[in-house]
């Protein structure tokens, strides 16, 4: 079970309604959420629209609005939402005993376009 | 060792011998259950560290808070052991089980074998590792022992330290306050009892309680526990706050009890691992209570143990069924404070909230529904209809037939036919009020609509009802269609802040003041937001409002800004940043050029441009180097441009009579006096400014929010220019004749337009808007209007002229420039 899953360090490294991120090397650089109803995601940090670093938007409900041309991505699915049509890859993510981990086999992808 | 392997009972027959560890609420309700089902199937031995019966734990906070008595809370008194010829060994825990000779060993030396083995140790609280953690005085919430030691504490009144938001910390600190301490919670979260309550929730609890008199200290890293002559004396935290303290309790969290079961070499992850029969590892091992972790999950409340008492009996005695897991919800047991919360309310893809806040009776109400079921509930002042929210979730019932009445509670959306939201208004009687603030009943606004008052307008001016603070606009809306039908035209012209609410830009400004708003969830609470924490448009738009409004006082809400203003650089397409320090006027000089370029070298920034406002962006500089670009660029004076912000961007100016044959005054002095005067302050939206030596005006002040054009007389001011998408060209406002009044008229202008435009409307329609008559009548009607926006803008002016680079560069918010972590496979799938 351990071996799976990436250790990514303690839920209190990211306030809520915050993003960071993490860089992976030759792979996407992904963008792990906190919203306020204390709920962790992890996306790929790149809109679905225009490449934008979601980890820069503002975050409500379990959305995240892009900095860029405020596309709303849903950080559940990836999806945009409303008119706007795109997904970017969602990580697994569960936090267990106060730490964040992620899938390492999603962690690990080579890189989308 | 020489105890029989089993003896027969009353009936004859063999019995097993069940040996639990733990006398407590899963352990004895486990036996509960079992003597149930077959009480000659076991002889059945308990040990129980606690020297006492088996009492309601949960009813510890009642006996804290003096509303119960120990003798109140017993589930299971001596008799009921000696009753069902169960052999209770209490005071004296077990210290080791050895499963090859089936038997367990207690502190005291007595060696008791099994058949069976229950385990039911429950958890242990978790020690937060500071130093200072074993000093007397610093105790735990878990058993009467506890309760004793809190309560002969309190007998000397004094300060009492919570440390923990949590159900616990806040039931703690509920009792000793009752009990007459003086009580600070320390809680390391943003919002209390976070895991249950969303922040809407967790807002409105954290006043209650302020009203009650607790201190509630949230963000609050505990640093230290101090003490004096090995007593505790107070806590420090991480920010360098000390609060004295007599006692303190520490109450952040459980861990399952899992010492003894590790030892015995049964599978324990973060709890004894048990299958749906809640058997451990060794089949002659069963577990149950917050000590067993089933299907991932570890439980701490008790509804859940009830259920893996029942599959526990029924496998015990020859039955099973199997315990597939359970949904939980949770109360907080605070006399007068109504909390509720159960399943996930985090919302999501297709998942929809419902919100329902009533003010006036402090109600916050969601409900999360997604696919015709019900997700999520929250609960706040009234958690009435909790219980069948719980019930609703646990089933999964389809709630499509309700749906527009679920928000309303059980007895509303159970009420039959009519579930039109309209309906519900429709079923108040004649007297009902409608508007709180000015005593309406709903007799008399339907009156009012019948009499002729059409729309909301004209009920607001008929009858008043609607017309002060405005939460009740939707009850009227409601009366307005159900009165007119067909003839209602429908919601208002006037557009709202953003769906989230049905409140105007103007409305919420007036009322942050009226009624003393003066924190994000609160106007949401009290305008009756529709949604649990607002958007990306309103979010910014409050966040604005409120620094506008309590300058000093407010504390900036930085997750609602939009991420130039969060980074206080302008993000790139992509994803770097640009850096834009101010140069004063235009102006600049060898040593702050050679910083730049500096910067540009060292940060290996691949672009440096002049900007269309006469100063310098360095471009490409990554969100990680920021922060070292500010130092070097703070090293020589410079300060942030906030060419990011809604705020003040720059003040262009021409050379003026210093230089030019045809300057008439100083253009750019004034111009620098100017910007160093109005810089850091946040408005509506950016906000620029321009000042020209003379009428050929080549500052360009005519298409400037603020332009100065000088002339031999003195200044010429004109306002509400803009040069972006639509071109609009200033109105003159009117002349002055010295550099001082061209200042505070600035000064006021700025005021005005801070104070009274909508979030994201610059000057330009702003003033399209009201009209040019407004702006001059708020500034000239009162001789003494300039004076007093000039001072309200320099008052808080005294609180944002204080660069936020220079506050980066020294440490602050760090966590938004650094990445976690980086990742480094060692081999990459390709
Ligand atoms: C850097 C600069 C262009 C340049 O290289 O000269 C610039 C760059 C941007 N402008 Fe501008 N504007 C710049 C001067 C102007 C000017 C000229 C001026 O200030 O004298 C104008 C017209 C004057 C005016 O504002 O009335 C101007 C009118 C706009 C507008 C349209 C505003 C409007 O009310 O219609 C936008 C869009 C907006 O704000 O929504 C905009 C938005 C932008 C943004 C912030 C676009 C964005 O949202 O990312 C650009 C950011 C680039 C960056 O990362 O730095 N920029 N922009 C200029 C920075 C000036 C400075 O030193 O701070
Ligand atoms: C103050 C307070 C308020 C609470 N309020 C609520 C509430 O409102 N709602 C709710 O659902 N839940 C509430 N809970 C949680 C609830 O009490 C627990 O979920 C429940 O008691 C767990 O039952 P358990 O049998 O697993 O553990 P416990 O009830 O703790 O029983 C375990 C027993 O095992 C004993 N033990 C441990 N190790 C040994 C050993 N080696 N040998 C012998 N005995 C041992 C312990 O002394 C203890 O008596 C509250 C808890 C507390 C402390
Ligand atoms: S004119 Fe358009 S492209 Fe050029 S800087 Fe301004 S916003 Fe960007
Ligand atoms: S890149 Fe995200 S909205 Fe355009």
């Amino acid at each position: 079970m351990i071996g799976d899953w990436l250790d990514i360090g303690p839920v209190d490294q990211i306030a809520p309604g915050n993003a960071r991120t993490l860089p992976v090397r030759g792979g996407e650089e992904i963008a792990i959420f906190h919203t306020l109803d204390n709920q962790f995601y992890a996306l790929v940090n790149k809109c679905p629209h225009k490449q934008g670093p979601l980890s820069q938007g503002i975050v409500h409900g379990t959305i995240v609005t892009c900095p860029l041309h405020n596309w709303n991505i849903s950080l559940k699915s990836g999806e945009a939402l409303g008119e706007d049509k795109g997904c970017v890859p969602v990580v697994p993510l569960r936090v267990d005993a106060g730490r964040i981990y992620l899938l390492r086999e999603a962690v690990v992808v080579k890189k989308v376009a | 060792m020489n105890a029989p392997m089993s003896f027969k009972g009353q009936a004859g027959q063999i019995r097993e011998r069940l040996v639990v560890i733990g006398n407590g609420m899963a352990g004895c309700r486990a036996i509960e259950e079992i003597l149930e089902r077959d009480p000659a199937r076991y002889a059945i031995t308990i040990f129980g560290a606690e020297p006492r019966v088996n009492y309601n734990r949960i009813m510890l906070s009642p006996v804290l808070a003096g509303e119960k008595t120990f003798d109140e809370i017993v589930i299971n008194d001596a008799a009921w052991y000696a009753d069902n010829a169960i052999t209770l060994i209490s005071g004296d825990p077990v210290a080791q089980i050895d499963r090859r000779t089936q038997t367990v060993i207690a502190q005291s030396g007595r060696v008791e074998p099994y058949d069976r083995l229950l385990i039911a140790t429950g958890s242990d609280p978790f020690i937060i590792p500071v130093p200072g953690k074993d000093l007397a005085g610093v105790v735990t919430f878990r058993d009467l022992d506890d309760v004793d030691r809190m309560l002969a504490a309190a007998e000397n009144g004094g300060a009492a330290v919570v440390i923990g938001g949590g159900l616990l910390g806040l039931e703690a600190a509920h009792g000793l306050s009752l009990r007459g301490m003086a009580v600070t919670v320390v809680h390391l979260m943003p919002t209390l009892m976070e895991r249950q309550l969303d922040e809407a929730a967790g807002w409105l609890l954290k006043e209650e309680l302020e009203r009650r008199g607790q201190v509630i200290l949230t963000d609050a890293d505990t640093a230290e526990i101090t003490g004096k002559d090995g007593h505790v004396s107070g806590v420090r935290l991480k920010d360098g706050r000390e609060i004295p303290a007599d006692i303190v309790v520490m109450a952040v969290g459980i861990k399952p009890s899992v010492a003894l079961a590790k030892a015995a070499g049964l599978d324990v992850e973060r709890g004894i691992m048990v299958d749906d029969h809640m058997v451990t590892s060794d089949p002659a091992i069963l577990a149950v209570g917050e000590c067993v972790q089933h299907r991932g999950a570890c439980y701490g409340l008790v509804a859940p143990l009830w259920d893996m008492c029942r599959a526990l009996a029924d496998h015990a005695t020859g039955s099973p069924t199997g315990y597939e897991g359970s949904v939980t919800s949770t109360k907080l047991k605070v006399s007068g404070i109504d909390v509720f919360s159960a399943g996930d309310f985090s919302g999501g893809d297709g998942a929809e909230d419902i919100v329902m806040r009533d003010a006036a009776r402090g109600i916050y109400k969601r409900v999360v529904v997604k696919d015709d079921r019900l997700l999520g509930a929250v609960l706040y002042g009234d958690t009435a209809d909790g219980n069948w929210y719980f019930d609703l979730l646990k089933r999964g019932e389809d709630i499509s037939g309700i749906r527009e009445a679920l928000i309303f509670g059980q007895a509303f959306a159970s009420g039959g036919a009519q579930l039109d939201p309209n309906a519900a208004v429709a079923a108040l009687s004649d007297d009902a009020e409608i508007c709180g603030c000015n005593g309406v009943s709903k007799g008399k606004v339907v009156g009012c609509i019948l009499g002729g008052a059409h729309s909301l307008d004209a009920v607001r001016s008929s009858c008043k009802a609607s017309a002060s603070c405005g939460s009740c606009t939707g009850l009227v809306e409601s009366l307005l269609a159900v009165t007119l039908g067909d003839e209602f035209a429908g919601e208002r012209v006037e557009k709202t802040v953003c769906k989230c609410t049905s409140f105007t830009h103007d409305d919420v400004r007036r009322l942050i003041i009226e009624k003393e708003l003066k924190a994000i969830p609160q106007v949401m609470q009290e305008l009756h937001w529709t949604t649990p924490d607002g958007c990306a448009s309103c979010r910014p738009a409050l966040n604005y409002y409120l620094v506008c409004a309590w300058p000093g006082e407010y504390v900036d809400d930085q997750k609602s800004r939009f991420v130039n203003e969060r980074m206080h650089a302008n993000i790139q397409k992509d994803g770097t940043y640009s850096v834009v320090p101010r140069m004063w006027g235009g102006l600049t000089n060898p040593r702050e050029l050679r910083a730049i370029a500096d910067v540009v070298e060292k940060f290996n920034a691949p672009m440096v441009k002049v900007t269309g406002g006469q100063r310098l962006d360095i471009f490409g500089i990554k969100k990680e180097d920021l922060p070292a670009v500010w130092a070097d660029l703070n090293a020589a004076g410079m300060v942030s441009g906030h060419a990011y912000g809604k705020s003040l961007r720059t003040v262009k100016t021409c050379v003026g009579s210093e230089w030019c044959r045809f300057g008439t005054q100083d253009s750019t002095g004034l111009g620098v006096q100017i910007e160093q005067s109005t810089w850091g302050s946040w408005m509506p939206h950016k906000f620029k400014i321009a000042v020209s030596g003379c009428p050929r005006n080549c500052a360009e002040a005519t298409i400037k929010d603020f332009g100065v054009i000088c002339v031999d007389s003195g200044y010429e001011l004109h306002v509400g220019g803009n040069g972006g998408i639509k071109v609009r060209v200033t109105d003159l406002l009117c002349k002055v004749a010295t550099e001082q009044e061209a200042l505070d008229h600035c000064a006021a202008f700025i005021q005005l337009y801070r104070e009274q435009a909508h979030y994201l409307e610059r000057t330009a329609p702003w003033i399209e808007r009201v009209g040019l008559d407004h702006v001059k009548a708020g500034l000239f009607d009162d001789p003494d209007s300039i004076r007093k926006l000039a001072a309200r803008f320099r008052y808080s002016q005294s609180f944002m002229q204080d660069d936020p680079w220079a506050k980066r560069a020294a440490g602050e918010d760090s966590e938004l420039h650094q990445h976690l972590a980086e990742v480094r496979p060692l081999e990459f799938v390709s």
